[in-house]
């Protein structure tokens, strides 16, 4: 940045010749609205609205044998694009005609998606409510409950603990080697490197329930492992591990060249750089990257269905004798035909979106940030860290003079003896 | 800048000096311990990953060689699953998964797109971030729970409604049937007392519930490019008067292209592996089934998910083999995809 400082001026300025005002303005000036909203767009596509939802009525009423609501909606939906493009025609151009149809169609594809989005997580909700209201949901097994219990006796405690025990495993197989597999991709570039990231990049079109078959085949039938948490923690490794590795690649990626370059030219060795600058300024990223690549394990049903075994009862222990998971025990209990199982089924699949949904806020809170932007936290502390630094400096300046003074007549007696 | 009126300087030419001529010296580097120490640890990290995708491979193919050989190539044209009697292959499933995706395709690919342009294009600026997020826990819902939604609420309430059956697949029957693909055997829509069950557990309404598992992963691949159509482009196709339809069509989908088609088969891939959600909602039949609409279809994976307890010997082994064919495809198309989006000019940039 350059600022360039105008020398003061010293002469008289020129005179300003001002515009005389012709009028007064009565009143002070209206701001004018910079929206690109008119009144007559909101009349056109309310009235659009009315007569489509009209018509549709009367068609389905009075005209025709149709029935349905879906076919309803579908119908109206149609009659108001058609009305909306022919009172926007009545003042406007083609190009606009076809524009604001643009418009219309894309907010409501934009709607669609956002209604079923809320229709899934509502509808869980709802009927997982019924489970859920009863506290022995979250602290009572299976064990007891047959299909004629009623949902004030059993719970999803034996699948809860599983799934902690087993995402628990597979993120201390995971992290570690996804962490260091991704600083290997991204700092340590060659034909090796290049070789293993497209076989990654392979293993991540690696369907789940494959994942889930490769560990039934070697790891249960071949070497004998019974069917346990680890089986399955181990086939949620081999499903997670390249959608970790690959996420993380990316933000380490993301990490400016200066940076680094920076750490490299004031000395620091390579190990040096990727500690101390590489990996905190990517952390958060990383962090995103593991919690969602967390999630997505959490919610897996299919490697966890031919490895963990399913049981009704508590099983602590991950490695001998079959556990249960969430999704595992929402699938087993909704294909049965007792209504109560069916709704513990809801209630396992509300668990299980509560811990995915605090996994995502988890995850969008520490990070969602591209490396070098900072939180306002953050930042406030680099201010903080940095004044302090200044103090420190300033401290040292006047401690540095002090003795320069203090020993002002040694040095030059010095300085002249070695000249 | 000054022009100079006097003339420049000479220059001063060194004499080329005696001896022989200049050549690069030769760099080399002298690495610390800790970082001997550092790319010894992240290389042994990298070659452990390798090791292991590749076991994965290797495994796969090996466990399901037994099969192979006793069915060679009818493993793919055969339409039974019958492996005690030696007459096995995935033709029917196989069709059965390409049909789901499509179904899966073709409902989420305008979804997305409506979605992803909405939030690049006409969300208000303080919108975003929130809708960006919603897309995001779209997909991280787990497929168990979409599943449920499909046989629960889909299904029943919206598709196949009551004693009649009344819904889309029926209206498509009755209207469509004409057309092979919405064809259903042996139901006659104009019949009333005609049972609503062969329009359940079809192909149809599995391939709904897993277009809503993709449409997320599709709408924020879009979303990517098409927020990267740059402003230049934009801003010169809005001084020429275009609307903002017409600046869409003429700056952000031409940028966007690779990465629509990229993102679409990223898709595809995901949808052709799903498992739960088709395995909840379908029942699985062996052989080709090309009405979309009827009772019946098939994926590999639910295959796997139905029959790996009770298949031993030969049948595991099918069952693998039925597996490595499933990761084939979707390898196939996942690496299609890899490769449009790197090479159209929005992916470049973009991380899938």
């Amino acid at each position: 940045m350059t600022t360039e400082v105008r020398p003061a001026v010293t002469t008289e300025p020129a005179e300003t010749t001002l515009p005389r005002a012709t009028v007064e303005p009565a009143a002070p000036e209206a701001r004018r609205t910079t929206g690109t909203t008119r009144r007559t767009d909101v009349f056109a596509l309310l009235g659009a609205a009315a007569s489509a939802v009209s018509l549709a009525a009367v068609l389905f009423t009075q005209l025709t044998p149709f029935d349905g609501v879906l076919g309803f909606v579908v119908v109206s939906y149609v009659l108001f694009l058609a009305f909306y493009a022919l009172l926007v025609s009545l003042d406007e151009s083609g190009p606009a005609v076809r524009d604001r149809l643009a418009g219309v169609v894309i907010h409501s594809l934009a709607f669609l998606m956002l209604l079923a989005l809320v229709v899934v997580l509502v509808f869980t909700f709802v009927r997982g409510r019924e489970a859920l209201s009863h506290p022995n949901f979250y602290y009572e097994d299976m064990q007891a409950a047959g299909p004629l219990q009623p949902l004030d006796v059993g719970g999803v405690r034996h699948a809860m603990i599983g799934t902690l025990e087993q995402i628990g495993i597979a993120l201390a197989i995971t992290l570690p080697l996804g962490v260091i597999g991704a600083v290997f991709l991204s700092e340590l570039p060659g034909p090796y490197s290049r070789f293993v990231r497209t076989i990654v990049e392979a293993m991540t079109a690696l369907p789940s329930i494959v994942a889930g078959l490769f560990v039934y085949g070697t790891i249960i039938l071949a070497l004998g492992v019974p069917l346990s948490g680890l089986a399955g923690s181990i086939a949620l490794s081999v499903m997670m591990l390249p959608i970790i590795i690959r996420a993380a690649d990316v933000v380490i990626r993301l990490v400016p060249g200066s940076l680094r370059e920076a750490s490299l030219a004031l000395g620091a060795s390579q190990w040096r750089t990727i500690w101390h600058v590489v990996l905190p300024t990517a952390r958060s990223g990383i962090t995103t990257a593991v919690i969602l690549g967390t999630a997505r394990g959490i919610g897996e049903t299919s490697p966890v269905l031919l490895t963990v075994g399913a049981t009704a009862v508590t099983n602590l222990n991950p490695i001998d004798n079959p556990q249960m998971s969430l999704p595992l025990v929402t699938f087993q209990l909704v294909r049965t035909p007792s209504d109560t199982m069916i709704a513990r089924g809801f209630g396992a699949a509300a668990v299980l979106m509560i811990l995915v949904l605090f996994l995502f806020v988890l995850a969008r809170l520490i990070g969602g940030r591209i490396p070098g932007q900072l939180s306002r936290g953050q930042r406030r502390r680099r201010a903080h860290a940095s004044r302090r630094d200044a103090r420190r400096f300033a401290a040292r300046e006047r401690a540095r003079r002090a003795l320069a003074t203090q020993t002002d007549g040694i040095a030059t007696t010095d300085s002249r003896e070695l000249s | 800048m000054t022009v100079t009126s006097t003339d420049p300087p000479a220059t001063n030419v060194p004499s080329t000096p005696e001896g022989p001529p200049d050549r690069p010296r030769r760099i080399r580097e002298r690495r610390a311990l800790s970082d001997l120490l550092f790319r010894g640890v992240a290389r042994a990290g990298g070659t452990a990953v390798l090791a292991i995708m590749l076991l994965v491979g290797i495994f796969l193919t090996r466990d399901a060689l037994p099969a192979w050989r006793e069915a060679g190539l009818g493993f793919l044209t055969t339409q039974a699953w019958d492996p005690q009697g030696g007459d096995f292959g995935v033709a029917g499933v196989l069709v059965g998964t390409v049909l789901i995706g499509m179904v899966a395709i073709s409902v989420a690919v305008p979804l997305a797109f409506g979605a992803s342009l909405y939030i690049s294009e006409y969300a208000p600026n303080r919108l975003k971030p929130l809708l960006v997020n919603l897309v995001d826990l779209m997909a991280a819902v787990p497929s168990v729970v979409y599943g449920i939604w499909g046989l629960f609420l889909l299904q029943p309430k919206i598709l196949v409604v009551g004693e009649q059956g009344d819904g889309l697949p029926r209206w498509l029957a009755t209207y469509f049937g004409w057309i092979p693909l919405f064809q259903v055997d042996d139901y006659d829509p104009r019949d009333p007392l005609a049972s609503p069950t062969s329009l359940t557990a079809s192909t149809f309404v599995a391939g709904l519930v897993v277009a809503m598992m993709v449409t997320p992963i599709i709408a924020s691949i879009m979303r990517e490019v098409f927020s990267q159509a740059p402003l230049g482009e934009r801003e010169g196709a809005y001084a020429l008067g275009a609307t903002k339809w017409g600046m869409i069509r003429s700056v952000v989908l031409p940028f966007g292209r690779g990465g629509m088609v990229g993102g679409t088969m990223l898709g595809l891939g995901r949808a052709l592996g799903e498992t739960i959600g088709v395995y909840l909602v379908v029942s699985v039949v062996f052989v080709i089934q090309p009405h979309i609409l009827q009772n019946g279809g098939g994926s590999i994976s639910a295959l796997i998910a139905l029959r790996y307890a009770e298949d031993l010997g030969v049948g595991f082994a099918a069952l693998m083999a039925a597996g490595l064919v499933l990761f084939g495809v979707t390898l196939i198309v996942n690496f299609g995809a890899g490769i449009i989006i790197n090479r159209s000019r929005s992916g470049a940039a973009s991380e899938v």
